[in-house]
């Protein structure tokens, strides 16, 4: 099942499930969704459940949040992320401190989601993410889905959870396939919001990602295996709340670290996660823990500009190795 | 008695007005006919903490300290003017007359605002018709640009579906709207784009070779390879890089146009939008605060029916955007956006009241997208066949115009051949230049970050060269370092 896929028939199990969600954002009626992830919904749910908006996202996430003061549960869809800072006001002020400011009385339940960070070759304002800025702000649950389990589990996890969640989806994701068990599949499937999973597992290395560079991360692992370095791969799927003791255990077990991400490095998720690290595994490091991010530039859009301003599996192996402090391999050990 | 002394308020105020002979607003009948009148120039003075009586003059309250001995005054004046307070409600903003009858604006119009155009479908002036005369070299200059615009979409678009380049957006359809408005402006006059006005940065100078370099992103791209195709900008043409946010460069030139006049500028902003994008909360930002800051910018709105699938219909209820206008304290026009003629001369006159009457205005342009959104849409998917082919062929703005010019005398079959044989050439050249051009070098990766190169981006360039020279086989080849 392709993520567009798992996406598109968590969408409709919700819907079907309960008569107040309903879908809004630009294109994803008519249009079937500018990325098809809402294709056939508007036939089979009709235009008072899924909405096509005029062009305003703080527009239509302000109706979004009413929406939810209300009791209804929207889910708004960002044709970007770039897109939502038009939004950003109602997101952070309004959906994300509503619940606490009113002492409980106006909760919100409701979904923002859309593609985050980078594509392929479309520039600054289309390949910021925002994992690490909607990650800093109490009020909000942060998820970021991988595979189509990832996608399909976290996005019905979402849509019936009581508070506001950013899912960050990825642009680049979403033609690609992945197994999924007949578990998953099943209508009332949902995933915990706030786990961590262990996608690979491995001796001497962590290395923590998250969306797209799960698979990067995924692919470094394999190229480190042969070269007789065991590495531990987990994909946060939350980035807010973060699951803290998984990747503490998972350290603790390996004692070295590289994070992971597409987004900029300073304030990143990974500086959460080594910080997270010395708090509470500081006496497991052996090495000190690494860091790959994005470059501290907004992307540029020449080809050759934009693979560098990205982290390549090329990175990951040598971070990995870097932290192992091996530049040869060794022969397998027990 | 009440009678006389409202009568000599009236006078006073009159008085007040001639002296200063400036136009007041709320006091003088502001409904001038658009085109031709020449309205004394000068600023409208208002004062920003409009008094509740009769006169916004500020003259002799123009001092705040005075206040207090106003009192006595302004009680006067109130208590004069009671006789009136039957026919009109002196309130902040200016006197409003009542009426016994209650009565709603209803939401529709009962006719829509016309829209004015000079050449028929033929390229024939229509009867009655006024426009700005242009000159022979002026005008096949237009059509000359026209023509290019045309073919650059049409062989960019082939490009991208050919894979060689990764994005592309057309401006088909409104070659008129681009070229005609570009031709009425100075140099001078900075222009701030959505993203379908290539042809504004043609007629400045942009060369093919230039579009061609930022749609590859090569090294001779002026912005460095930094933006995605069709995000143009050229400090030297006075027109601004594309930024794909929609709607945010209205309140942006309002900025701009507002600094002009500070600077008292021979020159205008003009801000093109989309008919999507006057939803967005900016349109409104914009366009109310051009209009009480009194700035010179003329926003220019291309009305295209068409926001990627969202149907006109679905965008807004109002009569278009050119309506819009007047709620904001705009002069406002609907123009035929395919006919060059039309546009040329809305603009022209436009740019005139900007810059001498020191206010903005608004132009909504008709003409229907012809083209797709972009390279990412398949608008067939949500709209006739027909009636795009009808739009293409018979409600061209490139024939009607070259109808008109091949009347005149100015233009000929024989030059029109010429002109597609070469423009062509010109293009594919420009594409085949581009494509073999190096990408930008490493040092553009961390420069124009911010004005300075900050230490941490110096350390991070240093290490980046060290890795690639330690493992070169992890670097593609053929990318320049």
């Amino acid at each position: 099942m392709t993520v567009r896929e798992a996406l598109n028939s968590a969408l409709d199990e919700e819907m079907s499930a309960d008569p107040k969600v309903f879908l809004m954002g630009e294109e994803v009626g008519e249009y079937q969704g500018a990325y098809k992830i809402s294709k056939g919904l508007l036939d089979k749910y009709g235009p008072e459940r899924v909405l096509d908006t005029p062009i305003t996202e703080a527009g239509f996430t302000g109706i979004g949040v009413g929406a939810a003061y209300y009791g209804l549960r929207p889910i708004v869809e960002f044709m970007t992320f770039n897109f939502a800072m038009q939004a950003i006001d109602h997101i952070i002020n309004s959906a994300a401190k509503s619940n606490y400011m009113s002492a409980g009385q106006m909760n919100v339940p409701i979904v923002f989601r859309g593609p985050n960070g980078a594509a392929a070759g479309v520039g600054a304002q289309h390949s910021h993410c925002y994992a690490a800025w909607y990650g800093s702000c109490p009020g909000l649950k942060v998820l970021t889905p991988y595979s189509s389990e990832d996608a399909r589990g976290l996005l019905k996890a979402a849509i019936r959870d009581p508070d506001p969640v950013i899912f960050l989806e990825n642009e680049l994701l979403y033609g690609e396939s992945f197994p999924v068990s007949a578990e998953a599949l099943d209508s009332s499937f949902c995933l915990p919001i706030g786990k961590a999973k262990i996608e690979r597992e491995g001796r001497d290395v962590t290395i923590t990602a998250f969306s797209k560079m799960v698979g990067h991360s995924l692919k470094a692992a394999e190229i480190l295996e042969k070269e007789g370095i065991s590495a531990e791969v987990i994909n946060l799927r939350s980035i807010r709340p973060l699951d803290r003791a998984t990747i503490n255990a998972s350290v603790q077990k390996t004692n070295r670290l590289v994070t992971v991400e597409e987004g900029f490095p300073q304030h990143g998720v990974g500086a959460e996660i080594c910080a997270t690290i010395v708090e509470d595994s500081f006496g497991y490091l052996d090495a000190p823990v690494e860091r790959i991010a994005g470059a501290d530039v907004p992307m540029p859009y020449a080809a050759n500009l934009e693979r560098m301003a990205v982290p390549q599996v090329e990175d990951i192996v040598r971070a990995a190795k870097r932290v192992c402090h091996r530049s040869v391999p060794l022969a397998a050990a027990a | 008695m009440w009678s006389a002394r409202s009568k000599a308020i009236g006078d006073y105020v009159k008085r007040c007005v001639c002296s200063n002979g400036r136009f007041m607003a709320g006091l003088v009948d502001h409904r001038s006919n658009p085109f031709g009148s020449s309205l004394a120039s000068g600023v409208a003075e208002t004062s920003r903490h409009a008094l509740p009586f009769p006169c916004n003059m500020a003259a002799p309250f123009l001092v705040r300290r005075f206040e207090s001995t106003l009192a006595g005054k302004q009680l006067e004046l109130l208590h004069a003017g009671d006789a009136d307070d039957d026919q009109a409600l002196d309130f902040p903003g200016g006197k409003v007359t009542y009426t016994p009858e209650m009565k709603f604006i209803w939401e529709n119009y009962v006719k829509r605002v016309p829209c004015y155009r000079v050449l028929d479908e033929n390229g024939d002036q229509i009867m009655g018709s006024n426009f700005k005369e242009m000159s022979k070299e002026v005008a096949l200059k237009m059509y000359n640009d026209m023509v290019t615009l045309q073919f650059m979409d049409t062989i960019f678009y082939e490009a991208q579906r050919q894979g060689r380049i990764s994005f592309y957006m057309t401006t088909i359809g409104e070659e008129a709207i681009n070229i005609a408005s570009a031709a009425a402006l100075n140099d001078d006059d900075l222009v701030l784009p959505q993203y379908r006005e290539p042809g504004v940065l043609l007629w400045r100078g942009f060369t093919l070779q230039d579009f061609a370099n930022q749609c590859f992103g090569n090294k001779d791209d002026g912005g460095k390879g930094r933006q995605m195709p069709v995000h143009y900008g050229s400090k030297k043409h006075n027109y601004l890089t594309v930024s794909s946010p929609i709607a945010t460069q209205l309140p942006q030139a309002a900025g701009i146009a507002y600094s002009l006049k500070m600077d008292k500028q021979d020159a205008c902003v003009v801000a093109f939008i989309g008919d999507g994008g006057t939803s967005e909360g900016d349109f409104h930002a914009g366009l109310n605060f051009a209009a009480v800051m009194e700035a010179p910018v003329i926003f220019i709105c291309r009305n295209n029916g068409w926001a990627i699938s969202t149907h006109i219909s679905e965008q807004f209820r109002s009569d278009g955007i050119v309506v819009k206008g007047q709620a904001y304290g705009i002069r406002s026009i609907r123009v035929d956006g395919s006919d060059a003629l039309a546009v040329y001369t809305a603009i022209h006159t436009a740019r005139e009241m900007a810059v001498s009457e020191q206010r903005p205005v608004l132009v909504e342009t008709l003409a229907y997208r012809i083209g797709h959104h972009s390279t990412s849409d398949d608008s067939t998917k949500y709209r006739p066949l027909d009636e795009i082919e009808y739009w293409k062929m018979a409600r061209n703005p490139v024939n009607r115009f070259r109808g008109w010019i091949e009347k005149k005398g100015w233009w000929s079959e024989k030059e029109e051949s010429e002109l597609r044989i070469s423009i062509k050439k010109q293009v594919l050249q420009a594409i085949q230049v581009a494509e073999r051009t190096e990408k930008p070098p490493i040092a553009e990766l961390f420069s124009d970050v911010y004005d300075q190169p900050p230490d941490n981006l110096r350390e991070q360039e240093t290490e980046l060269r060290e890795t690639i020279n330690k493992y070169p086989q992890d670097y593609p080849s053929g990318f320049p370092f």
